[in-house]
């Protein structure tokens, strides 16, 4: 059944930042334990004000560093709570160590992160490189395009990350500064819809239920460390069914559709570019303007990198004549970044597939412009008149 | 050209009209002169007159007096643009002292404004500023003076707002005074004379705006 789209006037004028920090009121964790770092620090702290207003039931444990806020998270999450922070950059680094024991340990903690870049040189701006390291931590990722989509993806995180099937923690992001304080319309569900959306919280196995005692976080050797971890693969494997599951019911009650990507006039496109997070937003404007001058060209937005969605984009995109693979971090393998290695993996057993070039774009928050995005086109354009890829990896608005 | 003319013909082939689907504004001031604010407001105002709208400054190193540079989008279809802004239609400025290091004019296209915090004549101004190209359209209120007289402090953001939303036909009077009103109620809880100042400074510059 469609639901009825709202008019914009229903809208609400709120930067990413606003956004994400009421979809957290309305969910209304159990805990939520933080450490502020810019540019994610509103958040917590828009959330605090919620908290001294009485507006939410959470306990909130400020800590001394994000290897803590981690920590905490982890405990009230294994002691049976729903328990959530936030963070972006150097505090998501700081985490690392904890982010392993998150997923392993199978506590399902959701986390906004706003992605920036990391140190040296020191750099508050957007980029995916914070994210981007922890892409093998376990942690399910979805990421946004815009302050709708992070209020959107954070609270269907709650109900993957919960599934029985999945048992997983979710990091959902937002590009820092861009979408982050950015003012832009989103849409706001009502508190009671969100609260019936998500449901209750009842952990299998809360290590405070004294009558049944369970262990975490125990001395795991070679007789079943290796059992357990292949279990999180699993529940990463999983994770794929609930996550669209998760977006159909979601479209039930907002109109909005979710799914592992976003394809724009992607059926009959000759080139295509694939992106993830803001920049997907300014392409989307130069396919349309580039259609308008007879250029067969698409666009691919991932949402979903973690688990990856290898098969559905091989039959999204092996009709393509070539496709531009954007990262907004460098994997500094000499061979590019993240999402173009995986791509181009997908495509390995394929007899078709298109050509492929991989470009690193936008770190430090250098700014992705309309001429970038059609230089990029133009290069595609280029490389299925003449039959010849060159460099299979390219720098985007960089000084050379 | 007078101030009634251009709103006129501004409301005609802006947002609801073909030419102008998309409105790019640019705002420049210094640290504390509330240019960041103004592109918030003026965004939250048209969001609240049904438009599509994104306001976001340019981040820099964030200090009292360092120039500051904020921007709008407003747009009767979902605006999908996440880059900054080159060619802006309206650019205001908060501060002439900045003349010596930004060029205000930069990137504003052929029939563009102008509008400027002085109490120079647009004339004055267009010299004085070396406004060179002759299509570019130059507007002035002394945002300072109103808001010393209607806040207490010389903020020029909130007057600058009143003086665009004139020249630029963008949103009427009533609505605008409403949604800063509500806006800043939010900010400034408990202190009334804040926010009945703010808005008698955007009503005042809405009417004191001077065009060629």
């Amino acid at each position: 059944m469609a639901v009825k789209q709202k008019t914009v006037a229903e809208s609400h004028a709120i930067t990413g930042n606003e956004a994400v920090a009421y979809a957290m009121r309305q969910i209304n964790p159990d805990v939520v334990a933080a450490y502020p770092i810019t540019p994610a620090t509103e958040i917590v702290q828009i959330f605090s004000n919620y908290h001294a207003d009485g507006l939410v039931d959470t306990e909130m444990v400020l800590v001394e560093s994000e290897h803590s806020a981690m920590s905490a998270t982890i405990g009230a999450s294994a002691a049976g709570s729903r328990a959530m922070t936030a963070t972006s950059s150097q505090g998501l680094l700081l985490m690392h160590e904890m982010l392993y024991v998150a997923s392993g340990t199978r506590t399902p903690i959701v986390m906004p992160v706003v992605n920036r870049a990391v140190s040296a040189p020191l750099n508050i701006h957007c980029d995916h490189s914070d994210t981007m390291g922890s892409r093998d931590s376990g942690w399910i990722q979805l990421y946004g395009e815009n302050a709708q989509e992070g209020y959107d993806n954070l609270i269907q995180s709650i109900r993957i990350a919960e599934h029985p099937d999945v048992m997983l923690p979710v990091m959902t992001m937002t590009d820092g500064f861009i979408t982050s304080h950015g003012m832009e319309n989103v849409f706001l569900l009502e508190d009671e819809e969100v609260q019936a959306f998500i449901g209750g919280f009842k952990a299998a196995y809360p290590l405070l239920d004294t009558d049944n005692p369970v262990t975490f976080g125990p001395v795991d050797f070679t007789d079943y460390y290796f059992e357990h971890r292949r279990q999180v693969f699993e529940a990463m494997v999983n994770a794929k069914q609930v996550i669209l599951d998760v977006a159909k019911e979601y479209e039930r009650l907002t109109g909005r559709s979710y799914g592992f990507f976003e394809t724009y006039r992607l059926d009959d496109a000759e080139m295509a570019i694939v992106v993830l997070s803001s920049a997907a937003g300014t392409t989307r404007f130069v396919v349309d303007q580039l259609r308008k001058q007879g250029m067969k060209v698409g666009m691919l937005k991932l949402r979903v990198f973690r688990p990856f969605p290898a098969t559905e984009l091989v039959e999204a995109l092996k009709h393509v004549g070539a496709i531009a693979i954007m990262d907004r971090a460098d994997s500094l393998s000499g061979e590019g970044g993240p999402v173009g290695a995986e791509l181009r993996a997908a495509f390995y057993n394929e007899e078709k597939r298109p050509k492929a070039v991989n470009y690193i774009y936008g770190l430090g928050g250098r700014d992705v412009t309309i001429h970038h995005i059609e230089s990029v086109y133009k290069d595609l354009a280029n490389i299925l008149e003449t039959g010849v890829v060159g460099p299979t990896v390219r720098h985007l608005g960089v000084r050379e | 050209m007078s101030v009634q003319t251009l709103a006129a013909q501004e409301a005609q082939v802006g947002l609801s009209g073909e030419a102008g689907e998309l409105i790019e504004i640019r705002w420049h001031g210094r640290g504390g002169q509330g240019a960041k604010t103004a592109a918030l407001l003026m965004g939250e105002a048209a969001a609240g007159a049904g438009r599509y709208i994104q306001a976001f400054p340019e981040y820099g190193p964030e200090r009292m007096g360092a120039p500051v540079v904020a921007y709008n989008r407003i747009s009767m279809k979902p605006i999908s643009l996440h880059c900054s802004i080159e060619n802006p239609r309206y650019v205001a400025v908060l501060d002439t002292t900045l003349a010596g290091q930004i060029d205000f004019t930069a990137g504003i296209p052929d029939g563009g404004v102008l509008i400027v915090n002085t109490g120079w004549t647009p004339a004055e101004a267009r010299a004085n500023l070396g406004v060179s190209n002759p299509t570019i359209r130059v507007f002035t209120v002394n945002a300072g003076v109103i808001a010393q007289e209607t806040i207490g402090r010389p903020i020029p953001n909130t007057p600058m707002l009143g003086a665009l939303n004139r020249v630029a036909g963008l949103i009427d009077l009533d609505s605008l005074l409403t949604s800063v009103r509500h806006k800043l109620e939010l900010k400034f809880r408990g202190r009334p004379e804040i926010v009945d100042g703010n808005v008698e400074a955007v009503r005042r510059a809405y009417q004191e705006v001077q065009g060629e």
